[in-house]
């Protein structure tokens, strides 16, 4: 018969630990991997629009983000209620539309540009108006791959 | 040489604690949902006074109005309509002399078919449109291509679109290229 050794009395045994930072630092990597920041503080109000046939932007580095919607509560007093344009955290207008999307393209990496997508994440309520405005100037901007933001919709037939 | 001297050993119990403190902090600010939306090419710009000419029947047009109708081809017609309609002109199944014209084409795995290439959906709307409703429009429109695809792609190999590679997924859009147009704006009275 096999003997089994007596632990010793009392005092609790110590538990290794050495391994447990390796197995933390894991779990940050991928957390570090996967994060996005949120890319600019929101002076417009969105809520976007709902869809089914939706595809993911692939890489974060290749898509640039122009936000319309009406301007948030703190700024209303000074903007007005009308929907706005937003590029980085400014406010813009659709002339500055072409500068910013060749300054973003500046940025890029020569063999990046042409799959350059512009990200529009317009609240639900704008009318086409501006949305045509800024389409035309992304147009004239050569910015054409562009992706309209949307939320997913449950269950993907609509109700006849 | 007094070589027997033992290197001390950094205490490492503060790492996890660091590494911890790190880890809740991305935890936190981490989102994981990717941005999703609706992909779509943009025409490059074209002098105003060059008018494309397409056919009569390779056109259908959708417009959606001030009021927030949708008309196709002229006539009012509701949202879940618009699907099929879109469906049956992009594929033209039994060669309707107005509906798209088929020309021969040459694709891969496929062989020589015959594809409704010219044709395309010019998709209108009024400076006051609503712009929901014209994701909704737009949403309907690439349903019917993905739909068609990956009807096309069972047939033929069995398996939905989505789940094919690269190069059959390219052969599948050549069949049923997307045309969306998305139009010049225009002014109605």
């Amino acid at each position: 018969m096999a003997k089994f050794k007596k632990s010793s009395k009392g005092g609790s045994q110590e538990i290794n630990a050495s391994s447990m930072s390796d197995v933390i630092f894991m779990l940050l990597f991928f957390f570090m991997t996967v994060t996005t920041m949120k890319e600019v503080e929101y002076k417009v109000q969105f809520q976007l629009p709902e869809a089914t046939e939706l595809t993911k932007l692939e890489k974060k580095s290749l898509v640039t983000y122009i936000y319309i919607g009406p301007p948030t509560i703190s700024n209303r007093a000074r903007m007005g209620s009308e929907s706005r344009i937003q590029l980085n955290d400014k406010y813009a207008e659709v002339s500055d539309i072409q500068d910013y999307i060749a300054q973003e393209k500046g940025n890029m990496r020569e063999e990046d540009q042409p799959y350059m997508t512009v990200s529009l994440k317009i609240d639900k309520d704008t009318n086409m108006g501006i949305v045509n405005d800024v389409k035309q100037a992304l147009r004239k901007a050569y910015a054409l791959k562009i992706s309209y933001a949307a939320t997913g919709k449950e269950g993907k037939q609509i109700e006849h | 040489m007094a070589n027997k001297r033992e290197v001390p050993q950094p205490n490492t119990s503060s790492t996890a604690d660091i590494a911890f403190l790190l880890l809740i902090f991305f935890l936190v600010t981490t989102s994981m949902a990717g941005d999703k939306g609706l992909s779509t090419r943009l025409p490059p710009p074209v002098d105003s006074d060059v008018e494309q000419k397409v056919e009569e029947r390779n056109t259908l047009v959708v417009l959606v109005s001030q009021e927030n109708k949708i008309m196709c081809q002229k006539k009012e017609i509701e949202l879940w309509e618009l699907k099929d309609i879109a469906k049956e002109f992009i594929e033209n199944p039994y060669n309707d002399i107005h509906l798209p014209k088929k020309v021969p084409v040459t694709i891969n795995f496929f062989g020589q078919v015959e594809v409704t290439k010219p044709h395309v959906i010019s998709l209108q709307n009024d400076r006051s449109t609503k712009y929901s409703k014209y994701i909704e429009v737009q949403n309907e429109l690439i349903a019917a291509y993905n739909e068609l695809r990956d009807e096309l792609s069972l047939r033929t190999f069995g398996k939905p679109f989505a789940e094919l590679d690269e190069e059959r997924q390219k052969a599948v859009a050549e069949y049923y290229p997307q045309k969306i147009s998305e139009a010049e704006p225009k002014e109605y009275k």
